[in-house]
């Protein structure tokens, strides 16, 4: 068998001095991702540091109207109370992955980290304008916009001998919504997923879109549109509204052929998501229901 | 080349020394340490088969790395019933005829009682939720329901 090394971290600082001894050392949280491909053998680092035992990863704290989600916390711990109140899209994107099981041991850390144009959360913490905030011994903290942190498909702005601390998700007041396609219902990688957060103390409505382009997408026409257009103080739009927002969504995607689906498809199944959402976010005025849902 | 290590599973301390040290627990349980009872079947997290607590919380045991469950309570089937015997919810599985192929089987029954020990008294939404994570392909899910009733009935009963 190959060698390997198993750094079990027991606090941040021994992480960090881990990644500092090991810079490329593969970093282990959840193991949702990484242990299928240790066990297929499509994956054999050399040097592990794990953070399952590093309590300072899985606190969350509150900060001038932003959160600060250590990258340890769980789908579990997103999808229930307290944070699902704070953090509704991030819980509905919780909900949507995997299994109990799945849940327990995921982190968001650790989809931030695989960087997967699928990952579930990622929609909402770009629609959410969330940064990522990265440790090393040697260089202390430094904190990057998501813009800049999603480079390409699984490659992120992490440097070797950096560990995903937390990310800082800015509050918003309003409804939140995500939903996503797969080829079944359940335990299902997403095949497109959309994130919308309307914020009604700044009267903007953001939208954040996965596996419908290399990274995670935002789509600033639609933005604008939807947020022009709706009735901030009812939370209402004239009719029409979800069908033209779709649209606009939809020309924002940058949809691949790949073995999960067709460009086509992804970009059809983005649009109807978008509209789904907008409706259950935004009452819309009579005279919408020529067109099914 | 391999590091020992030492797990702690139902309560019972192991040193595992001859195993590779990118083993899933799953692995380990089963091929070191002579404990079958979480089933292998899709190793990558799917069906729930190689369920286990792992410090109180239900998780596949094939996405465990073996080596950093040290110093972990994890909880296997084998330990819910320690004389032999079986447990009620073991028991219920039987007299409902919720057992057919067994794969998934041992897993479910970890699930379950993790359900009923966190939550006495479920609606049909949190039993849904709960065995979301365990895949059934002979069943179709209505005896494995069946059982659950049957449990929670007779645990009310008592």
């Amino acid at each position: 068998m190959p060698h390997m090394s198993v750094v079990t971290a027991r606090s941040l600082s021994e992480a960090l001095d881990a990644l500092a001894a090991e810079p490329n050392a593969h970093v282990l949280a959840g193991g949702t991702d990484f242990m299928v491909e240790v066990s297929f053998a499509h994956r054999r680092p050399e040097h592990i540091v794990t953070l399952r035992r590093v309590n300072e990863l899985k606190s969350w704290s509150i900060h001038d109207n932003t959160i600060r989600l250590g990258a340890g916390v769980t789908y579990s711990q997103l999808e229930r109370e307290p944070l699902a109140a704070l953090l509704p899209g991030l819980a509905q994107a919780a909900r949507t992955v995997g299994s109990p099981q799945i849940r327990n041991a995921g982190t968001i850390g650790g989809n931030i980290a695989t960087g997967s144009p699928a990952g579930d959360t990622l929609p909402v913490l770009v629609a959410l304008d969330a940064s990522i905030e990265l440790q090393s011994a040697n260089d202390g903290v430094r904190i990057v916009p998501w813009s800049e942190f999603f480079i390409a498909p699984k490659r992120t702005a992490r440097l070797a001998g950096e560990l995903i601390t937390a990310v800082h998700v800015p509050l918003a007041a309003g409804p939140q919504e995500y939903l996503k396609v797969g080829t079944r219902n359940a335990m299902v990688i997403s095949v497109a997923g959309v994130a919308l957060v309307l914020d009604v103390t700044s009267q903007r409505l953001t939208c954040g879109l996965g596996s419908v382009g290399p990274v995670p997408l935002r789509c600033p026409h639609a933005e604008l549109f939807a947020s022009a257009t709706i009735d901030w103080a009812t939370l209402t739009a004239p009719a029409g509204t979800a069908i033209e927002f779709g649209r606009l969504v939809a020309a924002a995607a940058r949809p691949i052929d790949d073995h999960r689906s067709t460009a086509d498809y992804r970009r059809h199944a983005i649009e109807v998501c978008a509209r789904r959402a907008f409706q259950r976010c935004v009452a819309e005025g009579s005279g919408t229901d020529g067109e099914p849902l | 080349m391999s590091q020992s290590f030492n797990l702690t599973v139902n309560g019972i301390g192991y040193s595992v020394g001859d195993a590779w040290i990118g083993e899933s627990l799953l692995h380990v349980l089963r091929e070191r340490l002579g404990l079958p009872g979480a089933k292998n079947a899709c190793e990558q997290g799917e069906c729930g088969s190689c369920s286990v607590l792992l410090d109180g919380e239900l998780v596949c045991s094939c996405l465990v790395l073996a080596a950093d469950a040290i110093d972990s309570a994890i909880a296997t089937v084998e330990g819910l019933a320690p004389d032999g015997g079986l447990t009620d919810v073991q028991q219920a599985f039987l007299d409902a005829g919720a057992v057919q192929c067994g794969f998934c089987t041992t897993g479910l029954v970890v699930a379950v009682h993790h359900l009923l020990d966190a939550t006495p008294q479920p609606n049909d939404l949190d039993v849904q939720e709960a065995i979301s994570g365990n895949v059934c392909r002979c069943t179709g899910y209505g005896r494995i329901h069946e059982a659950i009733s049957l449990v929670i009935a007779r645990r009310g009963e008592r």
